[in-house]
């Protein structure tokens, strides 16, 4: 059957699942549009801009593990959601962007609206396309889907010319077979090699001071059950990034929270102390690693992961297993389970659990509350009550996402939702409105800074007009917080550009976008708002919390240091305390 | 030096072993790419190359005898421990089907050279000839001030030559770029000769 290219492309969407498509049209891309109306099958979010498009599309993937799809017009359109494509190309988020191009005959010469966004993504996708005969259509985006959705994650995308939107052709959609047999370079490793998983069951049974280091991996692959399991079976405490977060739940005995630049100092004590690390899903980011030299010294070093070039690209590694992290972990349980599940050194290991609970009870997470004025800290704490511990949680990119990574506690993955890689400002309220579209039964929290909040605060309007309720809650600072406090200790207070005091009255704001807004200037106000908030299902709600301008994220590793380095939650230096470590 | 922590005994002394961090011995090179002929895919190869902060010293592309399938030659020069980084990201570029770097393995470059050299006396083409046959060159082109030199072997050779032809004067010069292939059999290079 003749149709046109626009069609085959809503045909094959509608062949792969999708449900929803965030966008925004334009010249280039509005045969599709046409195709989407007529065809009526597939929901579209209407973003305000296409950077908030692209946040959306990965706030719905990495909350559901799905793919999300984002669609825009050719050049600004498409220039428009690189951010997102570079963010979800750091976080491993499966993503397809589909682009509209200038007609092929027009290619080339700058035409109106042309750019060249295959050769500008380059290098921030997984893979990327440049349709150029309609018969190839339905190969190239069913190809799309899998190699984002399959190995390790990512974001494809597929630039499709206007002429090839409006021409006619009767060609079939392949079958999936049909698409892995079109790519006969691509085969994604997935089970783990035997010979490395007996190696590494022998050092974590002989292991003394064993720490798992575990990341967006163990998440993408759905492993909290594994990962639980070999924790308890072989009482090895767990640390993970703010990527890993959930999938080792922060409530478990063993859990040791965040570790790295604002880990918490029993992580980073215990990782920097261990004798064994199990890296599991991680890509040691410098955020985590701190001083590459002195990252784990005395450890031998496990690492399960998908990408077979993640492992050793930052550090040299004993035991590399290249393979899907379920599936390592539980061929890995089993081998343990068939050896007896037995270690070496019994007693040393209860000391090390022992010595892990000191440093629990020396520094756990606190800071210094107060009856005056909001403490950032607190507002995070009072969500997690309202909210029982249950609300998935989004935050923007400074201060309030390492409070919010703090002082909420994270029991199920998929649970927080940050730009953990690219650090993008702006992320929190489109992400956090594709979170919410992607699992509507979930309370949707967007932990925000004043800063990040006006990126991309116009997509309001789209939750608004698709009553979507997502919670704001701003942690107004009136600066850009993080690089402040970077400046009060590294810079000696030279406050380079980094006052917000003139900002947007959020409430208002709020309410001329069709949104509730509250704010709270008081600690007592805090709880008040949160539970007004918790009633409105309708609309989202924008909550202004006006804290203390000057509080600092602690404890801090500051960059470059090594975690014996940290600064501690009173300011003091950890090097008092840490004597009798390693090195 | 021994301590302890939590009871478990802990060597003091300066770290068994530091981590290695990307430090490895920088060199020269050989990575053969056997990839799809799809379009782009050269660039693709460039981009990655150029983004990790290598310069490409040289890249040669042709279709080899399976249809719609090329390889490649890159020559870069680097540490060790990133150029393995880069191996790795090649292999997981979607259109390429083999990469290896076959630095280490016993292998056969070689490149094809055109030089056109100066010589207006019959002295010096009587020279130039000499050192053409000398290197199992040819010459390819004549005109009453110049010979045109087609030669082909590895670099050392290549080099060779051309040093023995500078003082002539080279008016312009062209090179392939290497092409490289594993051998099947470890045979000394001479002995093919
Ligand atoms: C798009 C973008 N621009 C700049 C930065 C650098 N940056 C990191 S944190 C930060 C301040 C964030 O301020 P705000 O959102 O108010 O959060 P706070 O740190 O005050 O909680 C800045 C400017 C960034 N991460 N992203």
């Amino acid at each position: 059957m003749s149709r046109k290219g626009a069609d085959i492309v809503i045909e094959t969407l509608k062949e792969e699942g999708v449900d929803v498509i965030f966008g925004l049209p334009g010249g280039a891309i509005m045969e599709v549009y046409d195709a989407l109306y007529r065809d009526g099958g597939i929901k579209h979010i209407l973003a305000r801009h296409e950077q908030g498009a692209g946040h959306m599309a990965e706030g719905y993937a990495k909350a559901t593990g799905k793919v999300g799809v984002a669609m825009t017009t050719s050049g600004p359109g498409a220039t428009n959601i690189v951010t997102p494509i570079a963010d979800a190309y750091m976080d491993s988020v499966p993503m397809v962007v589909i682009t509209g191009q200038v007609p092929t005959h027009m290619i080339g010469n700058d035409a109106f609206q042309e750019v060249d966004i295959v050769g500008i993504t380059r290098p921030i996708t997984k893979h990327n396309f440049l349709v150029r005969n309609i018969d190839e259509l339905p190969l190239i985006i069913r190809k799309a889907f899998y190699i984002a959705s399959t190995g390790r994650p990512g974001p494809v995308l597929v630039d499709i010319p206007k002429d090839i939107t409006q021409q006619l052709s009767d060609v079939k959609i392949p079958s999936l077979e049909e698409v892995k047999k079109a790519l006969p370079g691509y085969k994604p490793h997935t089970e783990g090699n035997i010979q490395q998983i007996k190696k590494a069951v022998k050092l974590i049974m002989e292991a003394k001071r064993p720490v798992l280091y575990v990341g967006g991996g163990a998440v993408n692959a759905e492993a909290q059950e594994e990962l639980i399991e070999l924790a308890e079976l072989m009482k090895i405490p767990v640390a993970t990034t703010t990527q890993g977060k959930g999938a080792f739940p922060e409530n478990h005995p063993l859990a040791l929270r965040m570790l790295g630049m604002h880990g918490t100092y029993y992580a980073n004590m215990a990782v920097y102390n261990s004798d064994l690390l199990i890296a599991v899903g991680a890509r040691f980011d410098d955020r985590v690693t701190g001083k590459i030299d002195e990252f784990a010294p005395d450890a031998k070093i496990i690492h399960i992961d998908i990408d077979p070039a993640s492992i050793s690209k930052n550090i040299i590694v004993d035991v590399p297993i290249v393979g899907d992290v379920k599936i390592v972990l539980r061929k890995l349980i089993n081998e343990l389970k068939r050896k007896g599940a037995k270690v070496t050194h019994p007693e040393e290991r209860e000391k090390w659990l022992e010595q892990i609970e000191k440093w629990k009870k020396l520094h756990p997470l606190t800071y210094k509350n107060s009856k005056k004025v909001i403490k950032p800290q607190y507002v995070i704490e009072q969500i997690y009550e309202v909210t029982n511990g249950d609300a998935i949680i989004v935050p923007g990119v400074g201060q309030h996402q390492m409070w919010a990574a703090m002082f909420y506690k994270y029991s199920y993955p998929r649970q927080f939702l940050n730009s953990g890689g690219l650090g993008t400002m702006g992320f929190g309220l489109p992400a956090g409105i594709g979170a919410k579209i992607g699992r509507p039964e979930k309370e949707v929290f967007v932990i925000d800074g004043d800063g990040s909040f006006v990126m991309t605060m116009q997509e309001i309007i789209t939750a608004v007009q698709y009553r979507v309720p997502v919670k704001v809650a701003i942690v107004n600072n009136a600066y850009l917080g993080m690089v402040r406090q970077w400046q009060e200790l590294f810079y000696s207070k030279r406050y380079s550009e980094v006052d917000l005091s003139l900002q947007p009255d959020f409430v208002k704001l709020a309410e001329a976008m069709g949104a509730v807004g509250f704010r709270a200037e008081k600690p007592k106000e805090v709880r008040e708002i949160l539970e007004e908030a918790m009633k409105v299902e309708d609309r989202p709600v924008i909550m202004d919390f006006v804290v203390d301008r000057e509080e600092n994220v602690l404890p801090m590793v500051p960059p470059g240091k090594s975690y014996k380095d940290m600064i501690l939650e009173d300011g003091r230096g950890a090097e008092a305390e840490t004597m009798y470590l390693v090195g | 030096m021994a301590d302890t922590v939590g009871g478990a005994e802990i060597t003091v002394a300066k770290s068994p072993r530091l981590r290695q961090t990307r430090k490895g011995q920088v060199r020269k090179h050989i990575i053969n790419v056997k990839v799809r002929n799809e379009i782009g895919v050269l660039a693709r190869i460039a981009t990655l190359i150029a983004g990790k902060g290598y310069n490409i010293e040289s890249l040669s592309v042709g279709e080899t005898h399976e249809p719609g399938i090329s390889r490649m030659t890159i020559e870069v020069v680097g540490d060790d421990i990133v150029i393995d980084q880069v191996v790795k990201q090649l292999r997981k570029l979607i259109d390429t089907l083999k990469v290896r770097d076959i630095t280490d393995v016993p292998h056969v470059e070689r490149e094809l050279v055109l030089v056109k050299v100066h010589t207006p006396t019959s002295r010096a083409r009587d020279e130039v000839l000499r050192i053409v046959e000398i290197f199992r060159g040819k010459i390819v082109d004549v005109s009453p001030e110049t010979y045109t030199i087609e030669v082909t072997g590895d670099e050392e050779k290549i080099n060779a030559m051309l040093e023995l032809l500078k003082p002539f004067g080279i008016k312009e010069m062209a090179r392939t770029g290497k092409v490289a292939m594993r051998r099947e059999l470890f045979i000394e290079e001479g002995n093919l000769e």
